[in-house]
């Protein structure tokens, strides 16, 4: 297996990859002191972790070929998922257990730990939401904080000049961010793919720049701070009485949405998003309305990054543009490729993997945006279904085969 | 009058810079369709090489000029290396892949290099020495345009002759062209595709590159994150002059830097970057085939 020239490969590889990283990895100036600073020892890593994972590359490329070969031939084993759910008992079984576990999660484990909980659970609203966007309809939306920050901001505002409350919020969170949904869909409407991504990165990044520029309205960089955390019919609660509230409040959220969604994917909208994703101009010629289609898409979306974005500052009690960057679109856009792209299983599974690994694995913390960008990458060449494949409605003719065939 | 002349000529040099990066964004969507989001840290990499290079030959005592073309020609060679890298390890793997599981591709390897650099370097801004000569015979005219201004417009100039003349005349630019207009039939005709998209990407790299050293001994400052916000703007230049066009690179590059150049000296400079993407949406909007770009209809 271990041949000559397969050990050449990677001996090649590893001396493009000592030389490539060479400036980057090897050197570090100071041009204040004037010293430079080798680290040679970065060069030895590079060059062995190179020439290991050269064999690894090769090895799964061959594994993907192969994939596909067998793809082709028909042979191609169902998806986890459709597997679970042709099981009733199993299937049954394994909800019982979530349920539980989420029920009683907040009792057992300290309020640090129910704080990430909510935190990953914000993120799998976003991710649904998301999900709905780029991975039913097809559409590429790398701004999708902006919708977010509108959630946040609404609540925020309100709160600060009128006193409304969350449960009033909530709702006009997720109308306002339904608004600048359509608002950013009808003139984008006409784009292709690639330059839909550009253009929702620019009005992403256009409504941060205000809310850190516009201080009369958003009060810039410094952000709003003192935000009510969400009430319960008036009465007072501790602080670990009301991060425990928060999260029961998520978790229902996070119900509706999977809810909602799943109800969508098999609605007239949600089989429209899907042949749109697959080719628009087939769509149109089955008699579908492509604007309204994709503004319901970007609407959507919105509404559930508005709602989340309300959720998120009563959470945090303070908010500013800060936490509304380009990254944070990046982080959300990962879970969804994660973990699948139309797959709701695979999106909760995504968020929480996303946001919890790096929270307890507290070492890694530096190396955790590389890691986002490493994994988009890889997931793209190597799994592009993501880790829980989406399930498809499959119809199949099961009438009599002998007929069938004659 | 006079204030009206130094915005135009701030606009001319900031123009300049984003017409080098869009020729890399708009040399490589032109042959395979992509929007290299990875671009704009290829740029950030070359100017961090170059810096790199002149310190350590600062130290080692050469002098000005040795040092000005050692550290640009390694800037160019390492950057045009990573360009040729990335595409085979995360573009080349998805071409018949849908177009949007490559652009997801190209996110992540622009979060990665940002990363990479950030990790491996310093998440702080590092003073650049001013390595550009300075002409004696404009001093008298220094007010209005400094001699490292008049380089970054001639250098411009100078990259996009040059791309042209290849891209017209050369045997590989005609290779290019047949690869942009049909993958297939080209590789049919005998032209090895695999090895001319793996050249558009070294070539647009190196100008990045180039764009990367004149913006950096310019201002002064670089940290990881500059090819970030550059990248988009230069993509902006490369949709406003018509994707896929080497002079209309140049042109939106210009007609950017002016808006901006005046924008901020006319109305607030608190917004400079709400400016550029403004432009964008409306360009995308009203004209999305660009100022010099043909209109091409969809293909079923």
């Amino acid at each position: 297996m271990l041949t000559f020239a397969e050990i050449k490969r990677s001996v090649l590889v590893s001396l493009w990859f000592m030389f490539l990283t060479f400036p980057i990895m090897v050197v570090r100036v100071n041009p204040i002191e004037e010293v430079v600073e080798w680290r040679w020892r970065n060069l030895i890593v590079i060059g062995a972790g190179s020439f290991a994972l050269s064999f690894v590359w090769r090895y799964m490329m061959a594994r993907k070929e192969a994939g596909l070969k067998r793809k082709e031939a028909g042979g191609e084993k169902a998806p986890l998922v459709r597997r679970i759910m042709d099981r009733p008992r199993l299937s049954r079984s394994i909800v019982g257990l979530v349920v539980a576990f989420v029920c009683v999660f907040p009792f057992l484990f300290s309020t640090y730990q129910v704080t990430i909980m909510s935190t990953a659970l914000i993120y799998v609203m976003l991710g649904l939401g998301l999900n709905i966007v780029i991975g039913l309809a097809g559409l590429l939306d790398l701004g999708y904080v902006a919708f977010y920050a509108v959630g946040a901001y609404s609540y925020a505002l309100l709160n600060f000049h009128f006193g409304v409350g969350f449960w009033i919020a909530l709702p006009l969170g997720g109308l306002l961010g339904a608004l600048f949904g359509v608002l950013l869909g009808f003139p984008v409407l006409r784009l292709r793919g690639d330059y839909l991504a550009i253009v929702t990165l620019g009005f992403g990044e256009i409504i941060r720049l205000i809310l850190e520029n516009w201080n009369e309205f958003s009060f810039g960089p410094s952000g709003i701070a003192g935000i009510s955390r969400p009430g319960f019919f008036g009465i007072d609660m501790s602080l670990n009485t009301a991060t425990i509230y928060v999260y029961f409040v998520l978790i229902g959220l996070v119900i509706l949405t999977v809810f909602f969604v799943n109800r969508l994917q098999n609605s007239r909208i949600g089989r429209a998003w899907v042949a749109l994703r697959e080719d628009e101009i087939a769509c149109q010629a089955m008699g579908i309305d492509k604007t309204k289609t994709k503004l319901t898409a970007f609407a959507l979306g919105a509404t559930w990054a508005g709602m989340a974005g309300v959720v998120f500052a009563a959470k945090t009690t303070f908010i500013n543009p800060a936490s509304f960057t380009f990254l944070e679109s990046a982080i959300i856009l990962s879970i969804v490729v994660l973990g699948g792209m139309g797959s709701i299983p695979g999106v909760i599974l995504g968020a929480l993997v996303l946001i919890l690994l790096p929270e307890y694995l507290r070492a890694f913390s530096d190396y955790r945006m590389i890691l986002f960008g490493a994994t988009l990458v890889l997931m793209m060449v190597f799994r592009p279904q993501g880790l829980i494949t989406g399930v498809r409605r499959v119809y199949r003719f099961q009438g009599d085969n002998g007929r069938n065939e004659s | 009058m006079e204030y009206f002349i130094e915005l135009f000529l701030g606009g001319l040099t900031r123009g300049s810079i984003y017409a080098l990066i869009a020729l890399g964004y708009t040399m490589v969507y032109g042959i395979i369709e992509l929007i290299n989001f990875a671009h704009g840290e290829i740029y950030m990499i070359g100017a961090f090489t170059a810096l790199i290079v002149a310190s350590v030959l600062t130290l080692l005592g050469f002098n000005e000029l040795s040092i000005l073309v050692i550290a640009s020609l390694c800037a160019v060679i390492w950057a045009a290396s990573y360009g040729f890298t990335i595409e085979k390890l995360a573009y080349k793997p998805l071409r018949k892949a849908p177009r949007l599981s490559a652009l997801i591709s190209a996110i992540g390897m622009s979060i990665f290099l940002q990363n990479y650099v950030l990790l491996a370097q310093t998440s702080d801004f590092l003073p650049f020495p001013a390595l550009m000569p300075e002409f004696g015979f404009l001093e008298p005219y220094a007010h209005i345009m400094s001699s490292a201004e008049v380089i970054i417009v001639l250098t411009t100039a100078l990259v996009m002759a040059a791309l042209t003349f290849l891209i017209k005349f050369t045997r590989l630019g005609k290779a290019m062209r047949a690869t942009a207009q049909d993958r297939d039939m080209a590789l049919l005709s005998g032209v090895n595709v695999n090895r001319v998209i793996s050249f558009t990407f070294i070539i647009g790299s190196a100008t990045a590159a180039v764009g990367g050293v004149l913006i950096a001994s310019h201002i002064g400052m670089i940290n990881f994150y500059i090819g970030f916000i550059a990248g988009i703007k230069a993509f902006t230049a490369a949709v406003l002059g018509g994707i896929g066009s080497v002079p209309g690179a140049v042109l939106g590059g210009m007609v950017l830097g002016w808006t901006e150049s005046f924008a901020t000296g006319y109305v607030s400079s608190d917004y400079e970057d709400v400016f550029a993407f403004t432009l964008l949406v409306l360009i995308l909007i009203f004209r999305p085939e660009g100022i010099l770009g043909r209109s091409t209809t969809q293909k079923v």
